[in-house]
């Protein structure tokens, strides 16, 4: 059952927007990252069809999506059925 | 492996964090002036300059820790210029103090015209008090200041606002003093993935802070670290009575281990860039290392 106590959406973007926007630049920086050493390393470069590259690449679509279950949606890329 | 943090307010941390850091291999802090969290009155300020100067290098002792520290009024407080007349009026005097290597952390917060006006005249005090300075200090054992051509700045750059137009406004601030400044005795600091390339290139030092939500990670520094080079850039916790950790500097320094960076490296970003940039006051102690092979 749900739970009856919702916190305001000014407490959500308050409490929670510094979060977002520090897990967003490290995501953004891994990808850097990788890009980085795919050149250096190019006989070891990740693919675009690497599995967990193809994870990251679906999330992020979801995230841009107005889907009221990210979260849910996200889990459900690592699912096979 | 000994670090120097070039940049943690320990005024707001416990004895315990000395310790801790101490043990960690931390052998010099330097502490920058900066925010109380509320606005002081020019008195508090000059109180603050003695627990700076006076309290905070005795309790690093404690520990083995030199403890060095900078003064000024800082941008978050730079607003009201009445009050910043006066606060800057009081800190010549205490520039002359022993442990005090420079003006800082002066800045922007809110990129607003009073803030720049502020960040502009102490540059100016940088400059004019320099020769006081040295006349001070002429003959004493510290022989302080006997080199270089004006103090040395340490800079704060705007976090959450818009760092990118505050750093640009302060880089250009600088440009206008001309010849009067040398960027080699200036350190910006907190730069970020958008800054860091226009600081380094305009020959200043730059800081990295690791303070993981509202600046900056060890990944992300490490980062910055491989993309830019490791000469003049150095590491700081900048902790203070925020969420902050002053051993996110060695958090850092792991990371970078880890991904295979080489004693010389880490020796040169921990330990090396912050003694070479502070050792242009004679009133630092700490020398360069050397890792030596047998």
């Amino acid at each position: 059952m749900a739970t009856s106590v919702m916190q305001r959406p000014g407490e959500v973007m308050d409490a929670y927007f510094l979060e977002v926007r520090a897990k967003l630049i490290e995501i953004a920086a891994t990808l850097d990252r990788l890009d980085r050493a795919n050149a250096a390393h190019g006989a070891e470069a990740i693919p675009p069809t690497d599995a967990r590259l193809v994870f990251v690449h679906k999330a992020l679509e979801v995230l841009k999506s107005d889907a009221g279950n990210r979260a849910e949606l996200v889990q459900r890329l690592n699912s096979k059925q | 492996m000994f670090i120097i943090d070039p940049h943690c307010h320990m005024v707001s941390r416990t004895t315990a964090d000395y310790e801790a850091m101490a043990l960690s291999g931390v052998v010099a802090i330097s502490e920058p002036a900066f925010w109380a969290g509320y606005d002081r009155s020019p008195a508090g300020f000059l109180d603050y300059y003695r627990q700076l100067t006076e309290v905070e290098p005795k309790r690093a002792a404690q520990f083995g820790i030199e403890h060095y520290c900078w003064i000024c009024l800082n941008p978050k407080e730079a607003e009201d210029l009445g009050k910043a007349k006066e606060v800057l009026a009081e800190m010549p005097r205490f520039l002359t103090r022993p442990t005090v290597l420079g003006i800082g952390e002066i800045g922007l917060n809110k990129n607003t015209p009073n803030e720049a006006k502020v960040f502009q005249q102490h540059v100016q005090m940088a400059i004019d008090t320099w020769e006081a300075t040295v006349e001070a200090t002429r003959g004493s054992s510290d022989n302080t200041c006997a080199m270089g051509k004006h103090h040395l700045i340490l800079i704060h750059t705007p976090h959450l606002e818009d760092k990118l137009k505050g750093t640009r406004m302060i880089l250009e601030m600088l440009k206008d003093f001309g010849s009067a400044l040398d960027p080699s005795r200036i350190l910006v600091d907190h730069v970020e993935e958008h800054t860091i390339k226009m600081v380094k290139e305009a020959g200043y030092y730059a800081g990295m802070t690791i303070y993981p939500v509202s600046k900056c990670t060890p990944q992300r520094a490490v980062d910055m670290m491989e993309v830019h080079g490791s000469e003049r850039l150095c590491v700081n916790a900048a902790a203070d009575w925020g969420v902050s950790d002053p051993l996110q500097t060695h958090r850092t320094m792991l990371e970078a281990k880890k991904r295979g960076h080489s004693v010389e490296t880490l020796m040169q970003v921990f330990y090396n860039n912050p003694a070479e940039f502070f050792g242009q006051s004679p009133r630092f102690k700490l020398k360069p290392l050397r890792v030596v092979e047998r």
